[in-house]
This record gives structure tokens, C-alpha cells and sequence, in this order.
């Protein structure tokens, strides 16, 4: 063996010896029109303002498309057409209908998962390996779901007899910008509502291609109707009198007005907010398993995850094994093109957003944290962050218990399952958790004590249309996916 | 006709387990029906609120922890020693507000009802939780566990009943809470209390606070670890400031005002689901 094979035997240096060819999958055929209108009662209509804002590529800061920007005026126009939608047609129809009109964009959506995947990746920075793997799929797969549940609505809760609420307003954020709208628009139909979606501004391109497929797929018009703005939109939706209820994902920050607002207005309203999630390793874990885990608990999708793993708990006498292995592990992670099949990290979503992950992190150098980074080259244009760890923290440090929302895992030690469940508790957040042990006992000793939505143990970061997901304290309340995921979208009377 | 004079009692705060009187000394007079003085309650403070939340916080863990079976045993508890003292309650309720028929159903609808959730405990998990088929090699459930503690702001209506339909579901559930009761009434809610200290209810688990609910509901409400609240009171001013303060540490903010607690229907696990949260774990099937 030579000695340069040697060296990187010892301390894996994968670049030297696997330097990967590039493998751009091609944009060519993803049509993106240079102006996006809203989408309002089946038809894509011109702003009342005649006003445009910009979406770009956060990969190479190239301008992508021309999108609306809807004022008050288009917002009433659509919550009408959402209304007439709702008592005209959409819950008269018999729920059979209803279904199949949801399978239908489901296979469209089949039909044309690629190109959306592209088009995702290259709206939000996310690698192409997630788009096409993670997020489509999942997309598919929840109007598949909620498709079925249509006309099953009276065995889903014993003693009541659903009812739909009306018309759904639903605000969604850019880091899975067609999953959080699939999560929303999916069982919102399949209960008989119409709905009002606004996307976030940085990330509105799937939801409008979407918006055409709908249109496509013959959706009664207003049905679903799409308005793309700023968040004044969003806060104008919370609102709105002529919205029944309110389905945010976002951040905490915003969350609480959206409460504020929801309750002064009598809306129902489900909320999925911020998290700052522990991954507990104990020393029984598989140590390799464990880095896989920790590796995608939070640097899938650049740490743009609401449930990220992004406090790493490492029972001591583990710890620096672990911590040695996990930083190897880093420096094979890939980070460039997001259109590129081999890229593990892709771009951050916005010039604002790398602030402020940049922002904590100057702020952890000044604390005296001590901070690591991988040694990739960044590309020069677009908004990039290096996978990132932050060692010899506290329970009090801002990067704690603050979410970051970026790449970037502090990492602390702890003795007991005690400790470790007491540290995990200790933020105002509690949307997941991680365990990784050998012992089942102790699974569900400690997934017991997080007080989380989602606890993934020996796992991280899997999601299901099956499967409930969201919130405890200020991560959010009411739930999304599964048998869970219809209450928030009925009325049961007893 | 004897010449005995009869002993009053003294009503008072019960907090963590224990009866005591407000840190303040403050005091008001609840009138009965004829509009006489009826007793001297406690006009509970901002400080003994806290101290109420705090003795939630720290019952709450221990009794989620309790076996659905446990706490299942400990309602019929209730509901035993209530059905005791059933003539107490009736006259009191007689005495404060209501005709002796009247009395008599609610202090009956009261005790049938704590039997119900005390059936409820080992049956509402099976009934909301699932197992999730997920397109991947994993095992994936989901189950119901308590919010939290819960602020209760009780109804003047059918005081009784109320307070007891509203209690039963949250405590059922494993979750402790501090009780804002009704200001005419408050008299009935110390008597309940009595009857929660000696059915094993762990101190703390049930925390029941006599005082001007427009003085104590801006602090339940906005208290950072309160986790929901829960207002059946009809009073506009009182579900704004709920309204207002809950996005604070965004806490579950249920209104039950309108409800009739004497209607056979006003019971159900929905009741129960309202101070839930549903946790989903994930394991990977393998070797």
C-alpha cells in the first residue's frame, strides 16, 4: 500500500482518491415562464397592482422568473373564488369524486416528478439527490394518501360526524416548498375545504406548476387558488373573514401572530413551527450508524429542516470517538451544484438566510465557542455554507437554544439518560427528538421523556404521508399526515 | 328545633395538596341566593397563582407517569367520596343557587360523570393512537400523551357540574391543572376540593383558586409555563385577554362557553383529546 493510500486510510480523504466527474442533471426541459400570474379561481390572472417580484437560483444568484405580487384586492378576489368554489361545488360533490380528483394530481404529478424535482432544486438550492429522492415522492405520495381518505371520513373518528370547514388558508415556507404544500393542499381536499395557498416568496415555482397541473387536471375552478407575495399577504390571510382556517408552517416568531390573529378572528388553526431538536447518542450505539444519522439529521437539505437534529447529546465516554468520526465523515460530504446527482449539500436558500446563520455563528467565535468547518471550496456566486460544528458549548448559549436553521450542530456530552432527557427538554421548542442506542428498553425510557412530536430512534429525519407529524410547546400545535392530519381540517359535532 | 349554633367553615385556597389561605389576606364575601352572606373566600393573589402553576408543574410528570389503571381507580375515587357527601353538595348548591331538584341532578350528573372518565383512562389511547404503514423498513406509532398544565376557567353556570365535567377530561388525561372558579360559586369549588384532597389525588395535580377571575386571568393567561387554557366562562373581556396572551409561549386555548355541562352529550374523549399531543416514534425493522 503506498503511503498516500495509507494516509488516507487512516484519515479518510476521499477527495484525494475519489474525486467524483460532475453530473449536472439537465434543466433543458424545465419550462419556467419569465412572469408567473396568481392563480384565482382556475385561471392565472394579473395582479390588481401590476406589480412583479423576482425569484433567483441561491446556487449562482441567477434570476429564474418574474412572480406576481398580490395586494389585498387579489387576495378577496381568491378567497371568493375559494368560497364559491367550496358552496358551489366542491362540497356537494360526492367524496368518491372528490378522491379521484386527488389521484388524478397525484399521477400527474408521477408523470412529471423530475422536472418539478429540477425546478425545486433550482428554486431552493437544494441538492437534486433530495428533491428527486425526498421531497417529489413524498409530494406523490401524501395526494396519493389523502386521495383514499375522502370518502372514508365517517370510520376516521369513532362517535362524531365530520364536517368540512370551509375555505383553508394556508401559509408555507421555502425549505420543502412543494412538500409543505402537498402536506397542506392534500387533506385539506380530500375533507371536502377549499383552499387560499400563499408560498414563500423566495421559493413560489413548484406551487405555481402546480398550479397549472391543477388547472390541467380539471379541478373544479377555485378550488385551489395560489397568491404569491410578501408576508404582508400571509398576515392579511390570518385575517381574512372569509377564511375558516389557518394552516401555517413557518417560524416560531411568525407562528404567534398567526395565533394572535386566528384567535381574535375565531379561525381553527394548526401550526407547525420552529424546533431545536437532541440527538441523543448513548455509548451502546452503533458508533457508524449513528454518524449516518447525525450527518442527516442535520445536514439534509443544509439544515433548512424545522425538525433538524441540530443539537448533537453524546453520552461522554463515547464522545470523542464519535465527534473524530463524525468530522471525517464531514469532509467526504460534497457541497456545490444542488443540479449535480453526487452534491450531498447544496446552497442556502437566501442572501438573508446565510446572514443569519453567519450571524450566529460570528457571534458563537466571539463567545470563544470553538467552531468547525469542513475544508470544501465554496462556489463563487450564490449564498453557501460549509457543513459546520460548534463545539464546548452550554445549555445557555444562543446557538443552543436558538434555531439556526442552517448547517451547523452544537455538540454537548452528558453522564445519564436523565441528563440527556433534561437537556433535550430545555428550549421553549419540541417538534422531534433523536435516540440512538442498542437497548429498546431505554428507547422508550427516553423517547418517553422528550416531550417532542417526533421521536426517531436509531433514524432521523423520515417522514411519511402515514405517519403525524408536528408539535409539542412552541413548536406548534395540531397535526399533519396520517389519520391525525384530517381533525384540523373538520368539524366533529358529537 | 335545638339551640345549637352550627360551625361555619372556613374556605380556602388548595394548592399543591395542601388548604391555605391567600398569601395576601385578601378576602371577599360570595351571597347566597337570598343574596346573604354565604361565606368569606379567598380573593386569590398573582403570587399564589404562581405558586398553583408551580405546584402543577411539578405534580405533572409523576402523574402522567401514573398507570392508565391508576388513574382510572382514582377518578372512581372521586366520584365515590362525592356521592358521600351528596346531601352536603345538594344543600350547598340549594343554599347558594338552585332549587332542591335542580341541586339534586347536578350533584348526580356530577358524580355519574366522574365514573365515566374514570372509564375513560385505559381506553381513549387505544382509541386515537395508530400504527402508521410507512413505505419504508421502519415501525412507526403513534400515541397520545398530556399537554401539559392546564388553566381552567370554570363557568358560573351549573358550577358544579361544570367544574367537574371540565377537570375529569384534563386530569384523565394525565395532565395537572390550576382552576380559576366561578366567583359566585366559589364556595361549591372549595368543597370539591375537599373531596379531590381525600380520593388520592396527588397533591398538585388539581389546584383549585377562589379570587376575581379579571385579576387572575391576565397572569394564567400569559404565564410562560402554563401549557393550554381552557375558559368556559362567559365573559368577552376575559376570552380576549386569553386570546391575546396565549401566543406568548403559543399555548392550546380551548373555549368551552355555551355549553349546557347538564346535557347528557357534554361528555365524550373528545374532551380528553383537546389536552393531548400526539407523539409518533420511528424504529428501523432489521437485524
Amino acid at each position: 500500500m503506498s503511503e498516500k493510500e495509507l494516509t488516507a486510510r487512516q484519515n479518510l480523504h476521499f477527495d484525494e482518491l475519489w474525486a467524483y466527474d460532475p453530473a449536472p442533471e439537465s434543466p433543458d426541459h424545465v419550462k419556467i415562464e419569465e412572469q408567473y400570474n396568481l392563480f384565482i379561481d382556475g385561471k392565472f390572472q394579473e395582479p390588481a397592482g401590476g406589480r412583479y417580484f423576482e425569484t433567483i437560483n441561491p446556487a449562482n444568484e441567477t434570476l429564474l422568473s418574474r412572480v406576481a405580487r398580490a395586494d389585498r384586492s387579489d387576495l378577496d378576489k381568491a378567497v371568493a373564488a375559494a368560497r364559491k368554489a367550496y358552496d358551489g361545488v366542491w362540497s356537494k360533490m360526492p367524496a368518491k369524486e372528490r378522491g379521484k380528483y386527488i389521484y388524478r394530481i397525484a399521477r400527474l404529478l408521477q408523470e412529471r416528478a423530475r422536472e418539478f424535482a429540477i425546478l425545486e432544486s433550482m428554486d431552493t438550492g437544494k441538492p437534486i439527490r433530495e428533491s428527486r429522492d425526498v421531497d417529489i415522492p413524498i409530494v406523490i405520495a401524501h395526494f396519493f394518501y389523502y386521495a383514499g381518505w375522502a370518502d372514508k371520513l365517517k370510520y376516521a373518528f369513532p362517535g362524531v360526524d365530520p364536517r368540512p370547514l370551509g375555505v383553508a388558508g394556508q401559509i408555507i415556507p421555502w425549505n420543502f416548498p412543494l412538500l409543505m404544500a402537498a402536506w397542506k393542499i392534500a387533506p385539506a381536499l380530500a375533507t371536502g375545504n377549499t383552499v387560499v395557498i400563499k408560498p414563500a416568496s423566495s421559493t413560489p415555482l413548484t406551487l405555481l406548476k402546480l398550479g397549472e397541473l391543477i388547472r390541467d387536471a380539471g379541478l373544479p375552478a377555485g378550488v385551489v387558488n395560489i397568491v404569491t407575495g410578501p408576508g404582508e399577504i400571509g398576515s392579511a390571510i390570518a385575517n381574512h373573514p372569509g377564511i375558516d382556517k389557518i394552516a401555517f408552517t413557518g417560524s416560531t416568531e411568525i407562528g404567534r401572530t398567526i395565533q394572535e390573529a386566528s384567535l381574535r378572528t375565531g379561525k381553527k388553526y394548526t401550526l407547525e413551527l420552529g424546533g431545536k431538536a437532541a440527538n441523543i447518542v448513548f455509548d451502546d450505539a452503533p458508533v457508524e450508524e449513528a454518524v449516518e444519522g447525525i450527518v442527516n439529521g442535520i445536514f439534509f437539505n443544509q439544515g433548512h429542516v424545522c425538525c433538524a437534529g441540530s443539537r448533537l447529546l453524546v453520552q461522554e465516554g463515547v464522545a470523542d470517538e464519535l465527534v473524530h468520526k463524525l468530522k471525517m465523515r464531514m469532509e467526504t460530504l460534497i457541497l456545490g451544484d444542488p443540479l449535480d446527482k453526487n452534491t450531498d449539500i447544496g446552497a442556502i436558500n437566501s442572501k438573508g438566510q446565510l446572514d443569519s446563520i453567519l450571524g450566529y455563528l460570528t457571534d458563537g467565535v466571539e463567545s470563544g465557542l470553538q467552531i468547525y468547518q469542513t475544508k470544501c471550496d465554496l462556489p463563487e456566486n450564490g449564498f453557501w455554507c460549509p457543513p459546520t460544528l460548534v463545539e464546548n458549548v452550554s445549555q445557555a448559549h444562543r446557538i443552543v437554544q436558538e434555531e439556526v436553521f442552517g448547517p451547523v450542530l452544537t455538540i454537548q456530552t452528558f453522564r445519564t439518560p436523565e441528563e440527556a432527557v433534561s437537556l433535550a427538554n430545555n428550549t421553549p421548542y419540541g417538534l422531534s427528538g433523536g435516540v440512538w442506542t442498542d437497548k429498546g428498553s431505554k428507547i422508550f425510557k427516553v423517547g418517553k421523556g422528550i416531550r417532542a412530536g417526533v421521536i426517531w430512534a436509531n433514524t432521523f429525519n423520515k417522514f411519511d404521508p402515514t405517519s403525524p407529524f408536528g408539535g409539542y410547546k412552541e413548536s406548534g400545535m395540531g397535526r399533519e399526515g396520517g389519520i391525525h392530519g384530517l381533525l384540523p381540517y373538520l368539524e366533529i359535532s358529537q | 328545633m335545638s339551640n345549637r349554633l352550627n360551625v361555619l367553615k372556613t374556605c380556602k385556597l388548595y394548592i399543591g395538596g395542601k388548604f391555605s389561605r391567600s398569601e395576601s389576606e385578601h378576602y371577599f364575601q360570595a351571597l347566597d341566593k337570598k343574596q346573604k352572606p354565604l361565606a368569606n373566600l379567598c380573593r386569590a393573589s398573582r403570587k399564589d397563582l404562581r405558586n398553583a402553576i408551580q405546584a402543577a408543574r411539578k405534580a405533572q410528570a409523576d402523574w402522567a407517569g401514573r398507570t392508565a389503571y391508576n388513574r382510572g381507580q382514582i377518578l372512581y375515587r372521586m366520584a365515590e367520596m362525592m356521592e358521600g357527601r351528596r346531601d352536603q353538595f345538594i344543600a350547598e348548591l340549594e343554599r347558594a343557587a338552585s332549587s332542591k331538584r335542580r341541586a339534586e341532578n347536578e350533584v348526580d350528573l356530577a358524580i355519574d360523570r366522574l365514573v365515566h372518565y374514570a372509564g375513560w383512562t385505559d381506553k381513549y389511547p387505544a382509541l386515537f393512537s395508530s400504527v402508521n404503514p410507512v413505505a419504508s423498513p421502519h415501525f412507526n406509532f403513534s400515541i397520545p400523551e398530556p399537554t401539559g398544565v392546564v388553566g381552567i376557567v370554570a363557568p358560573d353556570d351549573h358550577a358544579l357540574a361544570g367544574l367537574v365535567s371540565l377537570i375529569a377530561p384534563v386530569i384523565a388525561g394525565g395532565n395537572s391543572c390550576v382552576v380559576l372558579s366561578s366567583e359566585k360559586l366559589g364556595s361549591i369549588a372549595c368543597t370539591l376540593a375537599e373531596v379531590i384532597h381525600s380520593s388520592d389525588v396527588p397533591g398538585g395535580v388539581v389546584n383549585v383558586l377562589t379570587g376575581f377571575r379579571d385579576e387572575l386571568v391576565p397572569h394564567l393567561s400569559s404565564h410562560m409555563d402554563v401549557n393550554a387554557v381552557l375558559c368556559a366562562a362567559d365573559d368577552p373581556g376575559q376570552k380576549k385577554t386569553i386570546q391575546e396572551n396565549a401566543h406568548l409561549n403559543v399555548k392550546r386555548v380551548h373555549f368551552y362557553d355555551g355549553t349546557d355541562w347538564m346535557k347528557e352529550g357534554a361528555q365524550s374523549p373528545y374532551y380528553i383529546m383537546d389536552f393531548q399531543e400526539i407523539k409518533t416514534t420511528w424504529h428501523p425493522v432489521g437485524t
